[in-house]
């Protein structure tokens, strides 16, 4: 494989709930939640704020450290379960927002929580073949729970973009290898024209996350003969903050190698961003010859693997568009009555 | 409004995309046919903004247009850009008191409404305070 990672971006609302404000409404314990599933917090979009103008600015940001010319960009892939359009693709309001037309082949992506990774895949295989120079994969999601239900307390805002290019002396990170495991698990759904997903409750846990983000873990180590003690970091899909370390423990990597890339107990599920702004927040502080793991993971279900090392370009890039922790770092607090009225639930 | 009258300005509306006169320099927002100064030996072409400016005069809506009901009281400010060009825009993210004359911006890109339930969404841009 001869690509690699030319620029990365991405964005957080600004605006935080916590998780006492949601329990206090539904008269549950806001420590037990919290222990249970490792989120204090989680982000929650503006009034003004979609998918769209999420996946907009994460592509600015990845624009900014890529230095490149938008125009030699041949495709978007916006990867998103709350795309603000049944038809009508969000790829071109960002392929338009950030100067990237008309040369160029956009679409949505859409497999739950995985569709930003699958992105990149494609941009991968595009960029291989010489079917253009740069790709862009974009995971952004403003992901919704219903009123009371435990989705709630996670279901959060933001996304992240990532330029793929040929490896050479401007990528800031090689990517050495992609391993996919899929299958037909129907553990987290949404039916045409509802408003909310429904879940298996425990059954998303072992048959569904566990089991396809081990398999992609094993697989990609297995091809291209690794270890876990061979990587820096690891960055497995967080749909809240336990998930991610207890099936890093099962692989055999240290805690200390996944929370530099565990943004979800601040953040909450960003659901396609997940794992996107995990990785973003690792070569925030990575050092060049660093060697990551990403792990997504996608409902219905699916997990894609990547394992990537570190280049010397990202000392010089990694300043010219704000980091990970400057979103974290920028919040300010809603009650729920506010939030509600921003996701649209009380409506006049 | 019109789809086809919103698409003609998406330059505008999503990348700032003005005018600037290649005879006296000067730099138009919204783009113009023709420069004020020079008139007939102006020569215009397309410009891209900076996508920052500062608060030259702000407000406070709480009886709000059409559409932005839900988000009163909110701040509409005029700012004069990098570039020279002054816009009225929303600063968003930030509570009523959040503003002041001279404070700095940044231009996002924000949804700016919908023809309905059933109709288009319109996305341009607003002004965020930089932090």
């Amino acid at each position: 494989m001869n690509v690699g990672i030319v620029g990365y971006g991405v964005y957080i609302p600004r605006y935080r709930i916590k998780v006492e404000e949601i329990a206090k409404i539904w008269g549950e314990d806001p420590e037990r939640i919290k222990r249970g599933l490792m989120v204090e917090e989680k982000s929650v979009p503006a009034p003004d704020e979609d998918t769209a103008t999420i996946a907009v600015e994460a592509a600015r940001n990845a624009v900014k450290r890529a230095g490149i010319d938008p125009q030699e960009i041949g495709a978007i892939y916006v990867g998103s379960e709350s795309h603000p359009y049944a038809v009508k693709p969000t790829a071109t309001i960002v392929a338009e927002a950030i100067e990237a037309t008309p040369r160029l082949t956009a679409a949505d992506f859409e497999f739950a929580c995985k569709a930003g990774t699958a992105g990149i895949q494609t941009c991968i295989g595009a960029v291989e073949a010489g079917m253009m120079k740069y790709g862009m994969a974009i995971g952004a999601d403003t992901a919704q729970g219903a009123p009371g239900d435990p989705l709630e307390y996670t279901a959060a805002a933001g996304g992240g973009a990532f330029i793929v290019g040929k490896n050479n002396g401007e990528s800031l990170a090689m990517v050495e290898g992609t391993y996919s495991y899929t299958t037909d698990t129907p553990d987290f759904w949404r039916r045409e024209m509802r408003p909310y997903p429904k879940h298996g409750g425990r059954f998303t846990g072992k048959p569904a996350y566990f089991k396809h983000v081990i398999s992609a873990a094993h697989g990609l180590l297995r091809q291209l003969k690794f270890t876990p003690q061979d990587f820096t970091y690891a960055v497995f899909h967080q749909p809240n903050g336990k998930f991610p370390l207890q099936a890093a423990a099962e692989l055999g990597f240290s805690k200390e190698q996944v929370l530099p890339g565990l943004l979800t107990p601040k953040i909450g599920n960003t659901y396609s961003g997940a794992s996107l702004i995990g990785l973003a927040s690792v070569l925030d502080q990575a050092r060049p010859g660093d060697r990551v793991l990403v792990v997504s993971f996608g409902s219905g279900a699916g997990s894609d693997a990547f394992s990537m090392v570190v280049k010397d370009a990202i000392e010089e890039k990694r300043d010219r568009a704000p980091k990970v922790v400057d979103y974290v770092n920028t919040k300010a607090y809603v009650d729920y009555s506010t939030y509600a009225k921003y996701r649209k639930l009380l409506v006049r | 409004m019109a789809v086809p009258r919103f698409w003609r300005e998406i330059p505008s509306r999503y990348n700032l995309i003005g005018t600037r006169c290649g005879n006296c320099n000067q730099v138009h927002f919204p783009p113009r046919y023709l420069c004020p100064n020079c008139r007939r030996v102006g020569k215009l072409e397309p410009y891209k903004l900076k996508p920052r400016g500062k608060v030259i005069s702000y407000t406070v809506v709480h009886v709000a247009a059409e559409g932005f009901e839900d988000q009163v009281p909110y701040v509409l400010a005029i700012v004069e850009l990098e570039d020279g060009p002054r816009i009225t825009a929303q600063v968003t993210d930030c509570g009523p008191d959040e503003v002041r004359i001279g404070d700095e911006v940044e231009i996002v890109f924000r949804r700016m409404g919908q023809e309905g339930e059933e109709g288009v969404l319109y996305y341009g841009y607003k002004c965020k305070k930089v932090s």
